[in-house]
This record gives structure tokens, C-alpha cells and sequence, in this order.
């Protein structure tokens, strides 16, 4: 990367908070905000007792407990584990003095939620948190990728992070959406097609018309899983949508400063000529709904497709990777997507668990009813999502169509705390990862859209969107 | 943190793709406020049934392999989240080295964090050691010269300069970046000037 010459929206950033070269050679990161949840923070700070250090600047960073928190009955928890992590974040951030929002504060939710709620999160920034869908942040033209733990201690000790430049790869997606068709498919679509590891050594700035034509509750969906395409970091160019957005939220730039913020945010795009060192066109024309049939999110099929056949792969290693895939999903090759029968339906994380999700899950199951053999589980992304949902009366819809309502927080989308599938229960999920195991032990897992999730809900089978009237 | 000199042993062939972080450990155990203590619950679904005895014929559950301080497993190992309680589950396992074709961003750094090292080789190479873990043929790595050895392999590795200095020596990063503590307070000062609303801390 060089200093010269056109720039990327990431060579901008990353020149932006240099701090300087350590006598080892490497890199010296500013962090501009840090957040902190319950399950990857405690060895930090207790690696920052045993040897004394202080948090260097404690108003950078921002905590809230969202793994391990139980989504009903939310005065106790039954956990003794969990109820020790959470109690232990409590105490941390105090000690420190580090804001936190506790599990009774109407802003707790999901740390990528929270952050864009807050106003937290602005174009330009560099955030890191002890967990991998920071990539969601990028949405906002911010550098932000997951850190481990050992990292967490050292930007609560020095408010930087030692790294070395990403490469640069660029997903242009052109075209009007197709009906049906969304920012959760177009994602799923692209990590499809580049694979988990397409990404790996890269940050992944998205373009094109469609890109740019999502709300920012869209591009967060799309950044989300750039760490499902192996990125370390997903970006878009901050523009008058984005800006929008942030405008007027509580830790947004304030009157005074706004003017000055915008200046230098529309500063930050990528420049024209800029070079990336890997490219990718997409016609969105070609992107129909997609579901996961497998347990890699790369495991992705239309909803109009088939479950693969192992004998198709190209490789051995591959063959062998479907044939493991299809067993533990309990799947058959050639069976269609449409056919598979469901047991439970999740919409919620911090991939789907937004207001605009929830308003369009409840435009397609009004005055319907749940299947009768799924249990369908809704869980807002943060508490202000939960109280906006309500404003609205959307609540009332989806518990009529027979949802469960829920408190927020990450809930099953990883099954740390009380909600989770059984073995060899099969899920329709809004969330990034389908791992063996994810949501439970022996629990199938199916990545889709929240339009989906809820016309899946209705039929009990995996739905087709565009034909559910 | 450990230093990692060099390693001798016979390694554990775990010939899958895509192991991700859910694999290696689990959610139910990242409750846990300790680095220390997860070694029992690496590769818990793979390893124990679901009444929780010990699944006989997976590799680490054999002999010699459950001594094994050397992994070799397929493509894109440690995938997922950024969880360290990955490497700290291997680590208190006792394996201290993992060799894969390719690994996921924040697990191969989280592994320097905790002197575990990652080796990335060719497939050509990764299936010769495969097959060298399967006929239990002891294994040396040398990471001063940056090689691997395997009966008539020699497989030579690289790595960045500062991580093998900082495994060599089981440096402290965080005591490292302090001594530039006056940059960092440098760099602060200027963007109060230039970028104001980001330090209206509130
Ligand atoms: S919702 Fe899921 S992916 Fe998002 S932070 Fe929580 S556990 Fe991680």
C-alpha cells in the first residue's frame, strides 16, 4: 500500500490511525472505539490486574452483556456460569469506569446493534470488539473486525492494536434487486461463490448500485457476514444514507460538530482508480432467494434449487465434505429445498435482528397462523428495538400468528444461554452461521432472509418467498 | 507468555475442512471468567457422546495420539468466531503446534497470543504429513530453521519475523506497545484538533 496515489476507503482509514512502526517492524493501530461484551472480555481484565495496568482511556470503549443473557425472565439468571459472567462485566466496567448497559437498561441488546443504535458507530472510525460480526460496523464506512481476548487487554491498555495491512478485494453488485430478493441473499449468494475462505488476508469493500440502493439496516446485514466469506473486515462507502442514519443519535457528532464530521466522512470513499488487489462483478439479476443447505455458510442453494449430490464435487475433499454435511443434516441428495420440513423457526441476530427485519416478518405473517408442528421465536436485537416493535403493534401481530416474543440478546443464534435446538431438530434461521452444533447439539441449522424464515413459518416447510400469497 | 523453540512428537491427523471455532470448543464452555481448564472439552462433540463418555474411535481419544502435541487438519482451520478460548482449548490440551494448508484470520493471531504455532503448507505437503500423522511417524519442528520434519520429509515453512521473534522469546506484546505509550498519547492530541466530535467523550 502505498502513500501516494489513489486510495481505497480502507488505505484511507488504515493511514488515518497509524500511530507508528514498532521497532519489530510492525504496525501500531489507533482504536477510536472498543465494545466490550460479557464472554470474550473477563481474561482481559484480569490480565490487566496481574499486571497492574490501567484501562488507558475507558470513555473509548463501551460494554453490554448480550451472549450469555436469558431472553425471558431477564431478574434472574438461572445459569450460575453465565450469571458469573455477567456479574463479572458489571464489576469490571465499573472498576474501570467504562459505561455499561445493564441487562435492565432499555439500550442493552446486541453489541453490533447497540452501536449504529447509539450513534456509536461513524463512518471512518476504527472499532474493534472481542467478537467476529464487529464486520457489521463497515456498513458504515468503519474499519471493524473481531479481535481475541489477549487483544482486548492490550486496547484496554494502549487503545491500539498491532496489525498489518489488508489486502484489498472489491464486490461490485449492479443491477435493481430481483422480487423476493434481498440483502441477506445477496450475501449469502456472495460468500456462495467465493467460499468461507474467499476472504481471508482481505477487507471486503462492497459497491455497486445495489449495495448502494440498501438502507443502512440492509448494508449492516451484508458487512455482517464478511467473517463468513473469511474477511477480516467488510466496508461501504459512507454517502447521504449513512449520514442520515447517524444524524441525531445519542453518541452521534452534535450540532457543533456535524458539519466538520460530514466534511471529512465524504472525504472517505474510494477514490476512482483505486487498485484493488481482487475484484468481483455481480449481476444481481442472477441472485434468486437463497437458503443454506449445509453446515458451512458457503453451503448455499436458491430455494428453488435441490439438496447437491456428493458425486457432483469436483474434488475428493469436497465430496467427502458434503457426504459429512448431508449426514449430520440429516439431508438427501436431490431433495428439494422446498420440501424440507421444519421444526422450530429463529429470527433475531445481530445479522437480522433489526426493526426493518421485524417490520417485514410481520407484513407476511398478519392475520396468518403458524404452522402447527414449528415453534417460531422472535428476538429483537436490543431493547429499543424491542420497544420500537411494540410502538408499532408489531408485537401483537407476530404473537397472534403464534411467535414467541422475546427480550433481546443473541438467544440462539449461538444457544449460550437457555434457547436452543435439539438434536436433530431443523431450524429456519436468520442468523450467519450454521456450524455443526451452533444452535444446540445435533441442531440443523438453514440460513435464510427473515422473508423466508416467516413465510417458512407459515407453511412449516422451507418457503419461496415469491410464492407465498 | 510460553516461549516455542522447537517441538518433537507424533502428531494427530484430523483430516477435515472448515473446522471452525464451534468445533474446537463450544459455546456451553465459554461461560468459563479462566483461560485454564478447557483442554478436557476440546473437540467436545467430536469427542464425547451425548452422555458424555468418550467417543473411542476419534483420533485424540487414542492412543498416541491423545498424547499428541502437534495437530495436522484440513483447509481454512479455526473459521468462525474470534473466540480464544480456541487456541486455549488446544493449548491446555497440550497441543502446541497446528498444521493446515490455511487458517482464518483472528484464530492464527490469537494463536501467537498464547505461543501455540500455526503452520501453513502446501496441499501437496499437507497430505504427505497426513499420512506421515496417520502411520505415527514422529514429527520435529524446528522453528528457528523454520522446518518440518517427518521421516524423509523436510518441509520448510514461513512465518513473519515478529511473531517467530516473539514465540522465540515469549515476548509481552502489551509491555512492548507501552513503550511507545508517548506516541500513542502524541497521536491523541492531534486528532483532539482535527477530529473533535470523536473525543466529545460521553
Ligand atoms: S447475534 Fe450471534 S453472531 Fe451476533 S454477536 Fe450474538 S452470537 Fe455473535
Amino acid at each position: 500500500m502505498s502513500n501516494q496515489g489513489p486510495k481505497t476507503l480502507f488505505d484511507k482509514i488504515w493511514s488515518e490511525h497509524l500511530v507508528g512502526q514498532r521497532e519489530d517492524g510492525t504496525n501500531l493501530l489507533y482504536i477510536d472505539r472498543h465494545l466490550v461484551h460479557e464472554v470474550t472480555s473477563p481474561q482481559a481484565f484480569e490480565g490487566l490486574k496481574i499486571s497492574n495496568r490501567p484501562v488507558h482511556r475507558p470513555e473509548a470503549t463501551i460494554a453490554v452483556a448480550d451472549h450469555n443473557v436469558p431472553t425471558i425472565n431477564r431478574q434472574n439468571i438461572e445459569d450460575p456460569q453465565s450469571k458469573i459472567q455477567v456479574e463479572t462485566l458489571a464489576k469490571n466496567t465499573k472498576e474501570h469506569g467504562i459505561q455499561y448497559f445493564d441487562l435492565m437498561d432499555q439500550r442493552q441488546g446486541i453489541v453490533h446493534i447497540i452501536g449504529p443504535e447509539q450513534g456509536i458507530t461513524q463512518p471512518g472510525m476504527t472499532i474493534v470488539c472481542g467478537d467476529s460480526h464487529t464486520s457489521t460496523h463497515g456498513a458504515f464506512g468503519a474499519l471493524a473486525f473481531g479481535i481475541g481476548t489477549s487483544e482486548v487487554e492490550h486496547v484496554l491498555a494502549t487503545q491500539t492494536i498491532v496489525q498489518n495491512p489488508a489486502k484489498n478485494m472489491r464486490i461490485s453488485v449492479n443491477g435493481e434487486l430481483p422480487f423476493g430478493v434481498n440483502s441477506k441473499d445477496l450475501i449469502l449468494y456472495i460468500i456462495g461463490k467465493i467460499g468461507t475462505a474467499g476472504g481471508t488476508g482481505h477487507v471486503i469493500e462492497y459497491a455497486g448500485s445495489s449495495i448502494m440502493g440498501l438502507s443502512m439496516e440492509g448494508r449492516m446485514t451484508i458487512c455482517n457476514m464478511s467473517i463468513e466469506a473469511g474477511a477480516r473486515a467488510g466496508l461501504i462507502s459512507p454517502d447521504q444514507t449513512t449520514f442520515n442514519y447517524i444524524k441525531g443519535r445519542p453518541y452521534a457528532p452534535g450540532t457543533e460538530h456535524w458539519d466538520q464530521a460530514v466534511e471529512y466522512w465524504s472525504s472517505l470513499p474510494s477514490d476512482n482508480d483505486a487498485n484493488y488487489d481482487h475484484e468481483i462483478v455481480i449481476d444481481s439479476s442472477e441472485i434468486d432467494p437463497m437458503v443454506t443447505w449445509g453446515t458451512s455458510p458457503e453451503d448455499v442453494v436458491s430455494v428453488k434449487g435441490t439438496v447437491p449430490n456428493p458425486s457432483s464435487a469436483k474434488t475428493e475433499n469436497k465430496k467427502k465434505s458434503i457426504e459429512r454435511s448431508l449426514e449430520y443434516m440429516g439431508l438427501k441428495p436431490g431433495t428439494k429445498i422446498t420440501d424440507i420440513k421444519l421444526d422450530k423457526i429463529f429470527i433475531g441476530s445481530c445479522t437480522n435482528g433489526r426493526i426493518e427485519d421485524l417490520r417485514k416478518v410481520a407484513s407476511i405473517v398478519k392475520d396468518k397462523k403458524i404452522a402447527s408442528h414449528v415453534q417460531a421465536m422472535i428476538v429483537p436485537g436490543s431493547g429499543l428495538v424491542k420497544k420500537q416493535a411494540e410502538e408499532e403493534g408489531i408485537d401483537k401481530i407476530l404473537k397472534d400468528a403464534g411467535f414467541e416474543w422475546r427480550e433481546a440478546g443473541c438467544s440462539m443464534c449461538l444457544g449460550m444461554n437457555p434457547d436452543q435446538l435439539k438434536p436433530g431438530e431443523r431450524c429456519a434461521s436468520t442468523s450467519n452461521r450454521n456450524f455443526e452444533g451452533r444452535q444446540g447439539r445435533g441442531g440443523r441449522t438453514h440460513l435464510m432472509s427473515p422473508e423466508l424464515a416467516a413465510a417458512s413459518a407459515i407453511t412449516g416447510n422451507i418457503s419461496d418467498i415469491r410464492d407465498f400469497t | 507468555m510460553d516461549k516455542f523453540h522447537s517441538l518433537k512428537g507424533i502428531a494427530a491427523p484430523l483430516p477435515i475442512v472448515n473446522i471452525d471455532t464451534d468445533m474446537i470448543i463450544p459455546k456451553q464452555f465459554l461461560k468459563t471468567i479462566k483461560r485454564t481448564g478447557l483442554g478436557v472439552s476440546l473437540f467436545y462433540e467430536m469427542r464425547y457422546d451425548n452422555d458424555g463418555n468418550l467417543i473411542k474411535d476419534f483420533v485424540l481419544n487414542t492412543s498416541p495420539y491423545d498424547q499428541s502435541k502437534i495437530l495436522v487438519a484440513g483447509d481454512n482451520f479455526g473459521c468462525g468466531s474470534s473466540r480464544e478460548h480456541a487456541p486455549w482449548s488446544l493449548k491446555d490440551f497440550g497441543i502446541r503446534s497446528v498444521i493446515s494448508t490455511s487458517f482464518a484470520d483472528i484464530f492464527y493471531n490469537n494463536c501467537f497470543q498464547n505461543g501455540i504455532l500455526p503452520i501453513v503448507v502446501s496441499p501437496e505437503n499437507l497430505d504427505q504429513l497426513m499420512t506421515a500423522a496417520k502411520n505415527q511417524i514422529e514429527f520435529t519442528i524446528d522453528l528457528p530453521e523454520q522446518v518440518i520434519k517427518a521421516g524423509n520429509h523436510l518441509i520448510k515453512f514461513e512465518i513473519e519475523d515478529f511473531r517467530k521473534e516473539r514465540l522465540l522469546q515469549g515476548l509481552d506484546d502489551i509491555g512492548i506497545t507501552l513503550g511507545y505509550k508517548d506516541k500513542i498519547i502524541a497521536y491523541e492530541e492531534d486528532k483532539k484538533n482535527k477530529k473533535p466530535w470523536l473525543f466529545k467523550d460521553n
